[in-house]
């Protein structure tokens, strides 16, 4: 069997694992950076639409020129790349080396032992399986990223009469996809009262269609025996359904775009412990899970919604890995956990010695609000905010100089809030 | 002469503050209210007068292992275009191999827009 | 290969390639016989045996006095010889019934006076220390039960196609998307037409027709009876929930089913259910979310682990219900050489192979003339599966085939070559290839490999992409092609 000995294994190709590598290899370290797909870039290579790359390139690009852009950069490392490669199986070996089987039809099974990992797999869609829709099982019911696979990289257009549950971004550009593949959508069906994409997608994916949204609604029912043939559409009132609100619309197909998981089994098969918040790895400062000389970014350890943020995420995660790989540790850490109106925090906690950068996501939704940390009971940074909503993650940075003078203490407290007054 | 007068209530993109505009033409001049910065003014302006789309799509390749290219606009399109733009890429049969930012339509309808390949397809 | 001038005659034709049908294929592929089976689905298990708890049961559940009670036990015993000739995953891992209280356990003595009755091997009645033992996840509620240690867990559809393959293999011809619209029997021969006008010809003809037996008899001009559908609906746990059992647990029954269930299958997953209500409707698959309270509240009350966060999916299968309660396995009164095997509800497809059995004493006794054939092959090649392999006896298997090391599906760990050879086998469609591989099965749900099938389906067998379906007909996947230039 072929064995791949490295110092760092990173898993996923997609955009998390292309910034860990290029990161974990300037710092001359070997990486082996393993894709289960035939080429890099994971699901970029689907998103041909436009808005990625506004901070990582200062220029707006789509999926698949992002994706290019960092095959690029890999392309110039010492980066080891195997695509068509599934990795299977994560062991701890008693020496400390991590051991990965990875199955290739062009390599065979592959043994990766490596003396770091980076989890870096991403996340799956939400199925009818999922959010549990009643009646018949038809062909015709897609999540709207299957859809959005077979339409973008096979040609192939799963319908003409469209109904969307979910009005997420991908719901969204799916409503405008297939209204330019010629296909009709009928509605999108939004559960909460408020839409969950931009406001710059409704505006184009929707409304430049007149596609209607019913916010408040699910969908009670499908019908059809071989294939959709019509959904019916209820109401919410105050959070029930309201069964005589409801209406039926004729249509062949059902794209559910409602929600993400970050795909982690393989961590789970592990052992790795994971915060039911975000469903990934619970993480230290230096993005490193429960396992030892374990790390994870990008999707997998909590759902983005920009690629930008990914990137920055998996780069500063392969910063860390090379950090350990040295010897080094954070000579101190502390906790920080999600104060009002704020749903988690990533890393779960921070290095006040060098710095940290965390992701977070609000619970509501408010113009002209402010981000608070607050240590110990203190205010030490306050950030105003324009407009926040859970559709849209924070990043936030905590240089080393906002500790410099504080007394940090035996046991801290940190905290970050969102307020609507200061 | 006829009186034109054309109202619309839309929501401003330019940042995520998503200001409510309400954006009235009348013969030709546009006044926009409820943006809360000049920005707001350019773009519901535009949106009356000459809404544009940055349009992308995926048209037919000629390679063994990749079935579509990724195309788009270089710049945004005159909305009223966009379905004849779009029934010109489906037209489109592009043999490998293609560089990311190929010319695949020049100057569309006298636009100045130009459909520009979105991958890097190599030779086989 | 069909020379359509001549007159297809067999000695033997079932209709319908469920688990009875197929059961009754290939016991009789052991005989020098022309023997075809027919499936009105695009693929055979497409009907009720798709849509079961995939339990081998324990023997106790049925009165001795009821042929399905003989048959269920008789079809219990046959299963490790099965197994070993046709590779289906089955595990004999056990079947307790949980009493959760005196009054219950009063019940509990009666299922296991039965079950010796019955002839159930080892059935015996546990304390309450016992049955915690035997299964550490049931609720410390319990009071004591009933362990029946024949009892078992298979996957419904793979034990239907390895009994079809065998059947082939044997020489057993197999014609779907035939649905049966008439037959006349005509000088020794019933001549049995389907919807698009293919006709055959046979001396014998077993109705397996499952749901839709009461109508095969009426084409036939055979006697009158009514298969009532009732229906019932299953949640699918995913296999990293913390609630699965060891072994098979049921309540104490009541008298209109056997109780809410909680099923550990074969591969890992776990089976919550079933309802049982009976439909107007033969093709009502449809699932509800008003019953999933009512299901997991009474699951929980026996494994208190059992939690709604864990479902992947739900379904629901039809049991073709026939009044009085028992199989009705008899010939035709009214028709010449026909046998009816109706109403076979739970425990059919434990009994299957007994039922086989008795089939065949039936046609024997009937005048069909059984010769064995001499180069009879009991098994069915063993598919290599990669989730059951490891990573160094994989490695040598992509050697000899790539195919085998690209994963297909990431969920249930299922590689491109299986897929293929779910296709060679005659499963071309996405439910079929579902069934033979479980590639869809996992908790993404085909999100990740549906398209990749979609691909290698056209690629083995020349399908246009207008032409991929569920599960056949109309239940198509796509509806356009960008590739194709528009005019």
């Amino acid at each position: 069997m072929r064995t791949e000995t490295i110092d760092t294994l990173v898993i996923g190709g997609g955009a998390a694992g292309m910034s860990a590598a290029a990161a974990v290899e300037a710092r001359g370290y070997s990486v082996a950076l393993v894709e289960r797909d035939d080429e890099l870039g994971g699901v970029l290579l689907q998103c041909i639409h436009n808005g990625f790359g506004l901070h990582e390139f200062n220029e707006e690009l789509t999926g698949p020129e992002y994706a290019e852009r960092w095959i690029r950069i890999i392309g110039k490392t010492k980066t080891k790349v195997f695509c068509s490669t599934t990795i299977m199986e994560l062991n701890l070996l008693e020496d400390g080396r991590r051991e990965c089987f990875g199955y290739s039809s062009v390599h065979g099974v592959i043994r990766f032992l490596a003396r770091t990992v980076v989890l870096a797999m991403g996340c799956r869609e939400r199925n009818r399986g999922n959010v549990m829709i009643p009646g018949t099982r038809p062909a015709g019911v897609f999540t709207a990223g299957l859809a959005q696979r077979l339409v973008n990289m096979n040609g192939y257009i799963p319908g003409k009469d469209v109904v969307i549950v979910g009005s997420g971004d991908i719901g969204l550009i799916m409503a405008r996809r297939m209204q330019w593949v010629g296909s009709t959508v009928h509605a999108v069906v939004e559960i909460q009262p408020y839409p969950s994409g931009l406001t710059r997608n409704i505006s184009q994916c929707l409304n430049d269609f007149k596609i209607p949204l019913y916010l408040s609604h699910v969908i009670s029912r499908i019908y059809g025996k071989d294939r959709v043939e019509a959904v019916d559409i209820t109401p919410l009132k105050d959070g029930v359904p309201d069964q005589s609100g409801t209406f039926r619309i004729t249509c062949d197909t059902l794209l559910l775009s409602v929600g993400l998981v970050p795909e982690n089994e393989l961590s789970k098969q592990v052992g790795i412990e994971l915060n039911p918040l975000t469903g990934g790895p619970i993480v230290n400062s230096m993005l490193m899970t429960s396992i030892e000389g374990v790390f994870s970014a990008g999707n997998v350890l909590h759902v983005h919604d920009l690629v930008d943020f990914v990137s920055a995420e998996a780069r500063l995660a392969g910063e860390k890995v090379a950090d350990y790989l040295e010897g080094k540790r954070p000579a101190r850490e502390i906790r920080v956990k999600p104060g009002s109106n704020v749903k988690y925090v990533n890393p779960g906690s921070i290095d006040p010695v060098n710095g940290s950068e965390l992701y977070l996501r609000p619970l509501i939704v408010a113009n002209n609000s402010f981000l608070t940390v607050s240590l110990n009971g203190e205010v030490i940074k306050k950030q105003k905010k324009a407009h926040v909503q859970p559709s849209e993650m924070i990043k936030l940075s905590l240089p080393p100089k906002i500790f410099e003078q504080l007394d940090i203490g035996e046991d801290p407290r940190m905290e970050v809030s969102l307020n609507d007054e200061s | 002469m006829k009186a034109e007068k054309n109202s619309r209530e839309m929501v401003c993109i330019v940042c995520p503050v998503g200001c409510r505009l309400t954006v009235t033409e009348d013969n030709g001049e546009v006044k926009v209210e409820g943006n809360r910065c000049p920005r707001g003014a350019v773009y519901g302006r535009e949106e009356i007068l000459s809404p544009k789309r940055v349009v992308t799509a995926t048209c037919s390749l000629r390679d063994p292992v990749h079935s579509r290219l990724p195309v788009k606009t270089d710049a945004p399109l005159p909305y009223e275009l966009i379905r004849s733009l779009l029934d010109h890429i489906y037209e489109l049969d592009v043999p490998a191999p293609v560089r990311s930012g190929d010319l695949l339509i020049e100057n569309f309808q006298d636009t100045g827009v130009n459909i520009i390949a979105g991958r890097t397809i190599p030779p086989n | 290969m069909k020379d359509l001038q001549v007159k297809q005659v067999y000695d033997l034709a079932i209709i319908g390639a469920g688990v009875s049908g197929a059961s009754i294929a290939r016991r009789l592929a052991m005989y020098d016989l022309d023997t075809v089976l027919l499936e009105k689905e695009t693929d055979v298990s497409f009907g009720t045996s798709k849509a079961n708890s995939g339990i081998i049961h324990g023997g106790f559940h049925h009165g001795t006095s009821l042929l399905k009670s003989r048959l269920e036990l008789q079809g219990n015993l046959m299963f490790d010889q099965l197994q070993r000739e046709l590779h289906f995953p089955f595990t004999r891992c056990g079947i307790l019934v949980a009493a959760l209280n005196v009054e219950e356990m009063k019940t509990v003595e009666y299922l296991y006076d039965r079950g010796r009755k019955n002839g159930a091997i080892g059935i015996e009645l546990c304390s309450r220390e016992r049955i915690l033992d035997l299964e550490p996840k049931l609720t410390r509620d319990v009071v004591g039960g009933l362990y029946a240690p024949g009892g078992g867990i298979i996957e419904p559809y793979r034990f239907v196609f390895s009994l079809v393959e065998s059947a082939l293999m044997n020489g057993v011809r197999l014609m779907t998307d035939f649905k049966v619209t008439s037959a006349v029997y005509r000088e020794g021969l019933h001549e049995v037409r389907d919807a698009s006008g293919r006709t055959i010809y046979s001396r014998y003809v077993v109705n397996a027709a499952g749901l839709y037996a009461d109508e095969i008899s009426r084409i036939f001009g055979g006697e009158q009876y009514s298969i009532i559908a009732r229906k019932g609906e299953y949640y699918l746990l995913d296999r990293m929930t913390r609630a699965c059992p060891g072994k098979v647990v049921f309540p104490v029954p009541n008298a209109v089913s056997k109780g809410m269930l909680v099923i550990p299958t074969v591969e890992g997953t776990v089976l919550v259910g079933p309802t049982a209500d009976e439909v107007p409707d033969k093709e009502d698959l449809g699932t509800s979310s008003d019953k999933l309270k009512q299901i997991f509240d009474s699951a929980r009350q026996m494994i208190p682990n059992i939690s709604s966060r864990d479902v992947i999916t739900a379904f629901s299968g039809l049991r073709p219900a026939l009044s009085g309660g028992d199989f009705y396995i008899e010939p035709s009164r009214l028709i010449p050489h026909f046998i009816h095997v109706a109403g076979i509800q739970s425990p059919g497809l434990t009994a299957a192979p007994a039922i086989a059995e008795y089939v065949k004493d039936l046609l024997k006794e009937g005048g069909l003339s059984l010769k064995e054939r001499s180069d009879y092959r009991p098994t069915v090649d063993k598919v290599p599966r990669i989730r059951n392999m490891t990573p160094f006896d994989i490695d040598a298997l992509i050697t000899e085939n790539p195919a085998y090391g690209n994963i297909i599906c990431r969920c249930e760990n299922i590689s491109e070559a299986e897929i293929v050879e779910a296709i060679h086998r005659g499963h071309e469609t996405i439910d079929g290839i579902k069934f033979f591989t479980r590639a869809g099965m996992g908790r993404c749900q085909g999100g990740f490999c549906t398209g990749r099938i979609i691909e290698i389906i056209m690629r083995e067998t020349g399908k246009s992409f207008d032409e991929i379906s569920k599960r056949g007909a109309n239940s198509t996947l796509l509806w356009r092609s960008l590739c194709e230039r528009k005019q």
